[in-house]
């Protein structure tokens, strides 16, 4: 405990945050606790100032409301053109997300961050653009009023009696860089409506002059400002753990809200985000599915995916579970991720007293964990409203089915007709055995509902055909009374029972059906080698699964996404590209661009993106199953690996033929070149048998012979060159690296081209601290010798060539610089540049190759070459090799052992 | 040329090459036989028992690496080594296999000479070692019953494993000797993989016995195969 120094996960943490920071855009709220307050004018003045300071500062959208004072501060500051939207025939306006982004300004101002956009503009929500906005790299400014604050939402509902529309995750509050807030007293306020400073829309008039009670403002107010006290506490508390101020790290608290099937779950869960909120604790929502959470209608499911969802925005990690005791899966799923805290709703007093509540079952399961029942709130009208009803295919068996009714009333006579002859022979309590298997039957067969009506039907047929007095429905012993009470209880049990199994059954056999098909998927996609194939095996698996449209959209070269063959689906190009740059579902059913007809999911592959499935479900419903949309993942990773796997396939193959081709090439250019030694060898062997010929040769005869033999020299140089290029760039030649001093090359460099160099004067000036290297002596000897011969040939006889070198850091640099007339301005790089075919023909053809042997013998060494004029004149040609430690001579034995050794020689 | 009439054997398959080596051997006094496969060089130097072999490396029917093992196999006859190939590596195998020296093609006929007479000459003294007990050398001189060394006038001061390297590369003089065999000649079979020993003394015998130890008159560099002292 005494150890002051923060734990490497919180540093790694920070340094995540901050890198994450430092590319994102910085976003500043202007907060207030209502409307009127004057968030707009102070965002203005404040970008005014900012302007001032000579900042890039361009208004994205302001909501003036006609507002003189306001609208003065807009004089001079840039404004971006609002866009105009048809929807439903009136052109609205909305602020241009795109003109932003291509603007790209320091920083924007976006007026009222909780407002919603007009359908058919990308994000639903203009919180989304401002994201956009922040990811791209653009500061924001934006104002906002508490009301719209999700987690306070409900509070202020009840104070206020006015729900909004418009909420904002807190999470995007939470995280904004800044934020400031514009005050103002009640009484001010109400004084700013009253002289109508304040914009009222007419129609809604009344129902805001509620609002604007001193006793709501007041309550806003509170709220603000302790929202913002929050806030600053939050950061304080950062900026202690950022300065290493605390001495004890306290353990991470975690909560775990459950979010069941109740009415109200919306309101557990914004208390239980508040709670994380103030915790400062990162908390998860769980929705256990029990078997009898699965036979829930539609609706219901429904509001607890909703709610999951409203989690889910508040900042929440939210999972769907599955098992038959709700409290033990969460108790587990809490211990496994070391959450500490469980909030539930309050269960409502007096429904069924003799059970456990929820609250005690997790308590009991869980002593060292607390947990935090909270108020559950009466359902309200958004949540009581029915969701759209739509048929999925995880359809429950139809609830009537008056066939089955049939079938179980039919058996019920059947054995009333095959009891009546054997009632001569039997007991009446064997007879009911018979009543009873039928009812067994037709439970295990028809389901709970037959089963019930087989039960009161058996019941009825044994009272009137058997039980005596017969053909009446009055019973003469009132103990047959006690095998109707068994028949009706056995009938029920067992159609219970069965009817559960049966739904058992149901859910297994679709788990396995989508675990087949995602295996038989896998299987299929594992053989293909072409991306059509994967684009034809997913569309036949998701169109077979879903029983919806898809198509697969492949990238070309360039990361832009091509327009899928199957012409089926009119696919939104744009969209889909949206989803694949931002690698985020869109369209339909997410929150960009909701109003497409297409959900488009980003494939996801290993290592980067490979495409986008657009899919068009039939409806939104479809998309927030839980089991619907994993085994939609499922697909979508294996559809994304599949693509990547071919792409490498394909990279692979192209690799493969450039091997052989330059295979190809690198051995006819050598055989080429030991073929041409050949000739070459005669030459200068013949010319040197003349220029030695007896009786000697004529003056100018000899001069020939002489020439002929250096011509001959010259091309095997080229030759050399040549031959090595081949072997460089099959990339054969594996370096021979040798501890050794540079001096010895040099050396035997200058010897090589001793005639070529015979009218230059070539120094050494080598400093005697220069450590041995560790290099590939031929190759490096090849790298003196181009150098000196592209030296000597372009510079005039009796030039100077000297070759210096030094040590700079850890590199070697080693120049050979000459006085000549310098390289051509502008051509320091291009002398490297290797010969290609085609180009750079004619006379430079044996220099230039020369030198780009050079480089890449330098850069095989982890090298550098370059070349530049020196200002006294001439050119400089400097390459460097990397200084090592070279091995000692420690391990030698004494010399004086050798001396003895040597004497006794 | 004072041994006359030596007799050489040329194995190499390019006709116009054997033709002027037969030109030049013949014009300083050689007897020349010629044969252009591996196969049949073997069984030529075994019929006629020639001073010397010029041996191409690179021969349709067999490695000529091949051969100089062979040849090794019985005879120390001295065997000069022809390279088209870029690879030192082959050469390097040559001359440890027991090859006498190397000329990468195109070489010249004064420079194949030069390596023959100091092939057939080293033959020659293997018998009595004692005959140059000083050598000379331009400026340089080593007397080998003083361990002497002078350049010039210059008495030059050498610690042991310097003169051993001087004393090696003196005894062999004019003829390439590999990494290898210095550093099994001077400091044991156990330093075979330890080249930079060498090159950190031969840069050390530079420095005290060139003028200018960047471009050496006495002390060669053949890159990547080994050393040797110029006789000239």
């Amino acid at each position: 405990m005494t150890d002051q120094r923060p734990n490497p996960d919180e540093l790694l943490d920070r340094v995540q945050r901050e890198q994450a920071k430092a590319r994102r855009g910085k976003l500043k709220v202007f907060f207030g606790a209502s409307a009127g307050v004057g968030k707009t004018y102070a965002m203005l003045s404040a970008a005014r100032q900012y302007r001032a300071q000579g900042h890039d500062v361009v208004v994205g959208i302001a909501e003036t409301h006609g507002r003189a004072e306001t609208m003065a501060l807009l004089d001079g500051l840039e404004t971006l053109p609002l866009k105009a939207i048809e929807y439903r025939g009136r052109t609205l306006r909305e602020f241009d997300l795109d003109g932003a982004l291509k603007r790209r300004p320091a920083l924007i101002l976006v007026d009222e961050l909780a407002h919603s956009n007009v359908q058919g503009t990308r994000h639903a929500k203009r919180w989304q653009d401002v994201e956009e906005l922040l990811a791209s790299g653009i500061d924001v400014w934006t104002t906002l009023n508490v009301q719209h604050l999700e987690s306070l939402n409900d509070v202020i509902g009840s104070i206020t009696g006015i729900r909004v529309a418009e909420r904002l995750p807190d999470k995007v509050f939470d995280q904004s860089d800044e934020v400031v807030l514009v005050d103002i007293t009640p009484d001010e306020l109400l004084q700013r409506l009253h002289e109508g400073k304040v914009y009222i829309p007419e129609q809604a008039r009344e129902a805001i002059q509620n609002f604007f009670r001193k006793g709501n403002l007041i309550a806003l107010r509170e709220l603000s400002l302790r929202r913002t006290a929050d806030r600053v506490d939050d950061q304080m508390r950062l900026y202690r753990k950022e300065r290493s101020i605390e001495g004890v790290w306290q353990t991470r608290e975690a909560l775990l809200v459950c979010v069941g099937p109740e009415a109200g779950a919306e309101k557990v869960i914004r208390g239980a985000g508040r709670l994380a909120a103030q915790m400062e604790a990162p908390w998860h929502a769980v929705y256990v599915e029990t078997p009898e959470l699965q036979r829930l209608p539609a609706t219901e499911r429904d509001r607890i995916l909703q709610a999951l969802r409203l989690a889910h925005e508040m900042g929440a990690q939210t999972a769907t579970l599955a098992g038959q005791d709700a409290a033990q899966v969460l108790v587990d799923y809490a211990r496994q991720r070391n959450l500490t805290k469980f909030v539930v709703g309050r269960a409502y007093q007096g429904r069924r007293p003799w059970r456990r509540s929820f609250a005690d079952r997790i308590g009991r399961l869980s002593s060292d964990m607390d947990v935090i029942q909270v108020v559950r709130d009466v359902p309200d009208e958004r949540s009581a409203k029915p969701a759209q009803r739509l048929d999925w295919s995880y359809q429950e068996l139809p609830r009537f089915a008056p066939r089955r009714y049939g079938w179980a009333a039919l058996a019920c006579v059947l054995t009333a007709l095959v009891a009546t002859p054997a009632l001569q022979y039997f007991d009446l309590a064997n007879i009911v055995m018979l009543f009873l298997l039928t009812v067994v039957l037709v439970a295990m067969k028809l389901g709970r509902g037959p089963a019930v009506l087989a039960a009161f039907l058996s019941v009825a047929l044994f009272d009137y055909f058997f039980v005596p007095p017969r053909f009446t429905f009055a019973v003469s012993d009132a103990q047959y009374l006690l095998t109707f009470l068994v028949m009706l209880a056995v009938a029920l049990i067992i159609g219970h029972l069965t009817s559960d199994l049966r739904f058992q059954a149901r859910v297994g056999n679709r788990r396995e059906e989508r675990l087949r098909s995602l295996y038989e998927m896998a299987r299929d996609l594992s053989g293909v080698l072409l991306p059509e194939q994967i684009v034809d095996i997913s569309r036949k698996y998701i169109e077979g699964s879903f029983g919806v449209r898809a198509a697969l959209l492949l990238t070309d070269e360039r990361d832009k996404l091509q327009p899928p063959e199957f012409a089926g689906l009119s696919v939104d190009l744009g969209v889909a590209q949206w989803a694949f740059d931002h690698s985020q579902p869109a369209g339909f059913g997410t929150g960009t661009l909701p109003g497409n007809p297409l959900f488009y999911l980003p494939l996801r592959a290993p290592m980067r993106m490979r495409g986008v499935l657009a899919i068009e479900p039939s409806d939104a419903r479809w998309l927030l199953i839980p089991e619907q949309r994993r085994q939609l993942d499922g697909f979508a990773a294996l559809i994304a690996t599949a693509l990547e796997r071919v792409h490498y396939i394909e990279v692979a193959q192209d690799s493969l033929v450039k091997i052989e081709s330059e295979r190809l090439r690198n051995s006819v250019l050598s055989i080429l070149s030991h073929d041409l030694r050949t000739p070459l060898t005669v030459l200068v062997g013949t010319a040197d048998s003349l220029s030695r010929s007896r009786p000697p040769l004529g003056e100018a005869q000899l001069e020939l012979a002489t020439t002929l033999r250096e011509e001959a020299y010259r091309m095997n140089a080229l030759v050399d060159n040549l031959l090595h290029m081949a072997r460089l760039q099959a990339g054969e030649v594996k370096l021979d690296r040798r501890w050794q001093p540079l001096e010895e090359v040099i050396g035997s460099a200058i010897k090589a081209r001793e005639q070529l160099l015979s009218n230059h004067h070539v120094t050494v000036s080598l400093p005697p601290e220069l450590p041995a290297l560790e290099f590939d002596s031929v190759l490096i000897e090849r790298v003196f010798c181009n150098l000196l011969e592209n030296a000597a040939r372009y510079t005039p006889p009796g030039s100077t060539i000297e070759i210096g070198a030094h040590i700079e850091g850890t590199e070697a640099h080693i120049a050979v610089t000459d006085n000549g007339p310098g390289l051509a301005p502008g051509s320091e790089d291009a002398v490297f540049e290797k010969f290609t075919r085609g180009e750079r023909e004619s006379t430079s053809l044996g220099v230039g190759l020369g030198l780009s042997i050079c480089r890449a013998i330098v850069q095989a060494h982890k090298g550098r070459i370059w070349a530049e004029n020196v200002t006294s004149g001439g050119a400089r040609f400097t390459f460097t090799l990397p200084v090592g430690t070279p091995p000692t001579l420690a391990d030698l034995p004494e010399e004086n052992d050798l001396e003895r050794g040597a004497t006794e020689e | 040329m004072s041994k006359a009439a030596a007799s050489a054997l040329i194995i190499e398959d390019e006709r116009q090459i054997r033709r002027f080596i037969r030109a030049a051997l013949e014009a300083a006094g050689y007897r020349v036989l010629e044969t252009d496969t591996g196969k049949q060089g073997l069984s030529e130097t075994a019929a006629h028992k020639p001073e010397l072999v010029i041996l191409d490396l690179g021969l349709p029917d067999m490695d000529g690496i091949e051969v100089v093992r062979r040849l090794r196999e019985w005879t120390s006859l001295p065997i000069v080594v022809l390279s088209a190939r870029m690879d030192e590596r082959d050469k390097v195998t040559a001359l440890d296999l027991g090859a006498d020296d190397y000329l990468t093609k195109p070489f010249s006929t004064g420079e194949l000479l030069a390596r023959l007479r100091v092939a057939l000459r080293h033959r020659a003294v293997v018998g009595d070692e004692d005959s140059e007990s000083i050598f000379r050398v331009g400026d340089l001189c080593v007397d080998r019953v003083h361990r002497h060394v002078t350049v010039g006038d210059k008495e030059i001061h050498l610690t042991p494993i310097e003169y051993r390297l001087l004393a090696v590369l003196v005894k062999n003089a004019g003829k390439v000797l590999t990494h290898q065999v210095l550093l099994k000649e001077v400091w044991g079979p156990g330093y075979a993989e330890r080249a930079h020993y060498l090159h950190i003394y031969m840069g050390h015998l530079r420095h005290k016995l060139e003028k200018e130890p960047a471009r050496p008159r006495y002390l060669l560099t053949e890159t990547g195969v080994g050393y040797r002292l110029a006789v000239e």
